[in-house]
């Protein structure tokens, strides 16, 4: 176990510093590199230009460079927001509770939703209910979150009156009651595409389980069918969910970016958006960053815990 | 194996695959729905009176079946339905032109993975993983804030972050194929490792590489949808299936319509596609059981 868990994060730790150079490269990508904030001002001569150069370290080799930036994020010296100087991971962690409650919630609608329809669809292969859901969930992969977003807002808000159409909360209110009822309609949305992969995945894996043999000798020595379903199959049917979980993940982010946007969440994701818009790149580059590392660790704690689960795999 | 399945004929693989496709019927209403998306995206411009660009101030935020504005028209009384088909036009070039570089990049670099494998493949393989790490909405829009924004960029952008998936594809059929007879004779043969790599393997791969082309479209459609409604891809005053939705959340409450037609046509290109996909998947090799 342990070896497994060592190799699991020496290639984790591997991907993390291919990762940084990805990152490295799209922040040099930028027209005229970390220098275009100062090379956008007038006032700027080109022998202030070069002094700037200098003090940055931008004259040195890239890569020197790139050595020198990843030590500095190991160390949480992620730049400063071109926008008020505030630290980059500061900036970050001031968003990210938003995002995750959005997150959160949204996956476990998900779970809970998508793996109930997942067996079900599985014990009654082919049946009406297993044919709804597996068109259903296609539509659902295929609807663009944002226009969802818009759908839900229009008959919800506009028409019906019963969810505000975005926000965290009510200015001037941020009980409980006000954050939840704002919580409803993102999480609901961004839960519309986490949902369908859920089913999809349950599904297939209950169907592998329910056509092992350890299940037909259950059957064949009289135990009773919730007892098999229960102890027997679901337990078995779940231990993959681990890895979907680890997999969602990215798409899961991607996703809450959108529905950030379309109910103007005060996120991560808005964050991302509007620092983009301000051509804001030492945030942009945290957030892509942060997302990536994010993803890395969320599989690697993934693989971690089917393997303490699974012991086929760590000995396999 | 049971006595029907001793008596059926035996059929050519391609026929057996189109039985199997036909009996899907998703897929088969998906085919003939991207036929008329493209066939109306492509000649139905030339039956409407008005022009995509067509500005008339006076006739703005027209509702639906308003004279001969069929869908309505927009917040500068431009035609919903004229933008409509070219916004089509220009979501599914950009779908089908962004998978095909997607396809050529995925495929390269998952048959030179695949075939070398050791060291060569390794470095290869880690590199598509790294970039899966970045969720691909953060990793567009990151890329898209650098560059000037256009059909071209948005294309190649799209290309730039869906290549991965397919070269995983490749990668594991090409390394399993590789060890096969057939494979081994060409190699005995004195055929160049290229050769066998690209008229022998690749060709064999066929089957998993054609459902996730389809499959690509459909993620590529969705992508520039998300990119030109974030205001990052194909730019006013062009028509995109994304872009004409970008405007839409102002006028929702004034203008439903608006937001009602472009994405109904991004769902509905979407999901053919992916019950093309899915059918393909099942006609063409039974044993693939991807969920």
């Amino acid at each position: 176990m342990a070896r497994y868990v060592a190799n699991r994060l020496a290639q984790a730790i591997m991907l993390l510093v291919i990762v940084s150079a990805i990152g490295f490269a799209i922040l040099h990508l930028a027209p005229g590199g970390p220098l275009s904030q100062f090379a956008a001002s007038a006032q700027m001569t080109q022998e202030d230009l070069d002094r700037v150069t200098r003090q940055l370290g931008l004259d040195r080799p890239l890569p020197i460079q790139y050595l020198d930036w990843f030590g500095r994020m190991l160390r949480g010296d992620w730049g400063r927001s071109y926008r008020d100087g505030e630290a980059v991971l500061s900036v970050i962690s001031s968003h990210l509770g938003a995002t995750l409650e959005l997150m959160a919630t949204a996956t476990i609608i998900a779970v809970l939703l998508g793996c109930w329809i997942g067996v079900l669809g599985a014990l009654r292969r082919y049946s009406l209910f297993d044919t709804l859901a597996t068109v259903g969930a296609m539509i659902a992969l295929s609807i663009p979150t944002f226009w969802f977003g818009l759908v839900t807002i229009y008959v919800f808000s506009v028409k019906l009156g019963w969810l505000p159409a975005g926000n965290r909360q009510t200015v001037g209110d941020g009980s409980f009651l006000d954050l939840l009822h704002h919580l409803i309609a993102p999480a609901l949305v961004l839960a519309l595409v986490e949902t369908a992969m859920w089913g999809r995945f349950m599904r297939s894996s209950m169907l592998e389980v329910i056509n092992q043999d350890y299940i037909r000798t259950a059957r064949a020595k009289g135990m009773p069918e919730w007892r098999i379903l229960t102890v027997h199959a679901l337990r078995n049917a779940l231990l993959p969910m681990i890895t979907v979980a680890g997999l969602q993940f990215p798409t899961l982010l991607g996703g809450a970016l959108v529905a950030e946007t379309v109910f103007t969440w005060p996120g991560m994701g808005r964050l991302f958006l509007d620092s983009i818009g301000y051509r804001d790149y030492p945030v942009v580059m945290g957030i892509l960053m942060f997302s990536a590392i994010m993803v890395l660790i969320g599989s690697l704690l993934a693989d971690i815990l089917y393997a303490v689960v699974d012991p086929r795999i760590r000995v396999g | 194996m049971t006595s029907a399945a001793l008596t059926t004929v035996q059929l050519a693989p391609g026929q057996a695959a189109w039985r199997r496709f036909r009996r899907h019927r998703l897929a088969l209403a998906g085919a003939v729905i991207i036929l008329l998306l493209i066939l109306g995206s492509a000649f139905g411009p030339y039956l409407l009176p008005f022009d995509d660009t067509y500005i008339d101030i006076m006739k703005r935020f027209a509702p639906p079946f308003s004279g001969a504005h069929i869908l309505g028209t927009d917040e500068l009384g431009r035609d919903v339905l004229a933008r409509l088909m070219m916004g089509a036009r220009v979501s599914l070039s950009i779908g089908f032109v962004a998978m095909v570089i997607a396809m050529a990049v995925g495929i390269a670099v998952g048959a030179f993975a695949g075939f070398y494998g050791g060291a060569v493949g390794a470095v290869l393989m880690r590199l598509v993983d790294a970039m899966l790490c970045f969720p691909t909405i953060f990793l567009l829009l990151a890329l898209a804030a650098l560059i000037e924004p256009g059909f071209v960029t948005t294309t190649v952008l799209i290309a730039a972050t869906a290549w991965m998936w397919v070269a995983r594809v490749v990668e594991a059929q090409v390394r399993s194929l590789r060890e096969r007879e057939f494979a081994v004779a060409a190699l005995a043969f004195g055929s160049s490792n290229l050769r066998i790599m690209f008229r022998e393997l690749v060709p064999n791969a066929v089957a998993p590489i054609v459902v996730a082309a389809t499959l690509n479209v459909a993620k590529a459609i969705l992508l520039e949808s998300y990119l030109s409604y974030l205001g990052y891809g194909i730019q006013p005053p062009a028509a995109s299936l994304g872009n004409m939705l970008n405007n839409a959340q102002i006028y929702l409450t004034s203008a439903p319509w608006l937001a009602i037609a472009p994405g109904v046509a991004i769902t509905l290109a979407v999901t053919s596609f992916n019950f093309l996909g899915d059918g393909l998947r099942d006609a063409l090799d039974p044993r693939m059981n991807i969920p």
